[in-house]
């Protein structure tokens, strides 16, 4: 729950500007972008998403070491992910 | 040295626990305390202990949500639960946090209907997809997740949702570590202040510790060369006589912190008089209940509490680990009563409590050190 996941915007969801299709570890899940309003978000950026909502705006290289470092934490990682394949925001 | 060698910078990390060593003033010692669960994580995980000087301790902090929710919160949440036409949702964290009588995977095998959730609009989505049910949100963390819960109630009040709350049970970073400042058996020099929570409260909230108690506090990221640079920019603070905030972890955390998410939490919730933490007993606004605005989403309000209180097991120490008071193998329990299967205390639960992280991981760290200085 603590652990932030970087994810890559791949597209904001039509008809609702707090949402957007993110990919986190190669599966697309929505999320909700609203408490980044302020950052003017694009395909392309990286965020960290915290139980599913971006909770800040990250450079491409950031999220790289941090996908390492989660990586390497083992179980903890692979069960917030598979909690977020479980996650179904709309 | 020899393990500084696994890391992506070795280099860097040799380099930095040189300095760090040159930093220490002979014959004088120190203990820096990380705040958060998961800091804690990664001094174990890469047994960065053992790249410090003797003269320097690590004292584990409050920081992990999970650990400081006291038992009786748990049972109030499995007595809604329990409730005719209760869904009660909930982290996955939080499933075997133990109460008085049981967690949340006691209560669901008794029948309860109780689910794991990655996030409270997940949980939003089974409230409108169950409108003869009463969904209940059991909200817990620091100020990190209080945003996702604001914005989640703010979403149900807009959509009209009347069968959905929820059990606010969000704790605040800076009256808990006030309260191991104000706490007579800690003697610390310095903190690693955590990382995400800052993302949305900024550096600006810690500069009291600075100020009014004349410890320096560095907010830090999670890698490991991150940690080892806070320490050497704490040690450079204390040999220049300094106490101040720094910014180790700029590359995600703004001085200022998240507007819109401040905004939520202020919006939706309110500063509660006072609340008890595990281990920690009742610390004054220390965490948010529901703002009077947004009293039909308060699962308190809607649901008649027992308010149970529950005296934390005899055997159990985590008021003293949480506080950085007891290493987590010197608790009487650790790995034997209390393991990550069967935790008697919380602060083997979560993979971010300092019990469980020693458990995976320090053990094993210590057993290298062992053989290291064997051969
Ligand atoms: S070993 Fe168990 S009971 Fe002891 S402090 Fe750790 S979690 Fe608490």
């Amino acid at each position: 729950m603590c652990l932030g996941i970087p994810g890559e915007l791949v597209e904001a969801v039509g008809d609702q500007c707090d949402l957007a299709v993110v990919e986190v570890s190669g599966i697309r899940r929505r999320i909700n972008v609203a408490l980044l309003a302020d950052e003017g978000l694009k395909p392309g950026d990286w965020v960290l998403v915290h139980v599913g909502f971006a909770l800040s705006k990250i450079s491409e290289s950031e999220a790289q070491a941090v996908l390492d470092l989660l990586e390497g934490i083992g179980q903890a990682y692979t069960d917030e992910v598979d909690a977020l394949r479980e996650s179904d925001i709309s | 040295m020899r393990f500084v060698d696994e890391y992506r910078d070795a280099g860097m990390a040799r380099a930095l626990a040189a300095e760090i060593a040159a930093r220490c003033e002979p014959g004088r010692r120190y203990t820096f305390m990380e705040v958060c669960g998961g800091h804690t994580h990664t001094i174990y995980k890469h047994g960065l202990e053992d790249y410090l000087p003797e003269t320097v301790t690590l004292a584990h902090g409050p920081g992990c949500p999970v650990c400081v929710i006291p038992m009786g919160r748990v049972d109030d949440a499995v007595h809604i639960a329990e409730q005719p036409g209760v869904i009660l949702t909930s982290f996955g964290d939080m499933m075997r946090v133990p109460g008085g009588r049981g967690s949340f995977f006691d209560a669901k095998a008794a029948g309860a209907d109780i689910r794991m959730v990655y996030s409270p609009l997940d949980a939003l989505k089974i409230a409108r997809a169950n409108p003869d049910r009463r969904v209940v949100f059991m909200a817990i963390g620091f100020e990190t997740t209080a945003p996702s819960t604001a914005m989640t109630v703010l979403r149900a009040a807009a959509e009209g949702l009347d069968n959905f709350s929820v059990f606010c049970s969000h704790v605040l970073i800076i009256p808990a570590i006030k309260a191991i400042l104000d706490s007579p058996d800690m003697r610390l020099d310095g903190f690693i202040g955590p990382g995400h929570v800052s993302t949305v409260i900024g550096c600006e909230p810690y500069e009291f510790i600075a100020r009014e108690y004349g410890k320096p506090l560095v907010v830090a990221g999670f890698e490991p060369l991150d940690i080892l640079q806070s320490i050497h920019l704490l040690l450079g603070q204390l040999a220049g006589g300094r106490a101040e905030v720094e910014n180790q972890y700029a590359r995600v955390v703004p001085w200022h912190g998240n507007r819109v998410a401040l905004e939520a939490i202020g919006k939706v919730m309110r500063l509660r008089p006072h609340f008890e933490w595990r281990g920690l007993g009742f610390i004054a606004d220390s965490a948010l209940g529901m703002a009077d605005e947004y009293a039909a989403f308060d699962a308190e309000r809607i649901f008649d509490l027992p308010g149970i209180r529950v005296a934390d097991p005899k055997a159990c120490q985590c008021g003293e680990v949480l506080k950085g008071v007891l290493k987590p193998w010197e608790c009487k329990v650790f790995g034997t009563a209390c393991t990550p299967e069967t935790p008697i205390g919380t602060c083997m639960v979560s993979s971010e409590g300092a019990c469980a992280a020693y458990y995976d991981f320090g053990r094993f760290s210590r057993e290298r050190v062992r053989e290291a200085t064997r051969s």
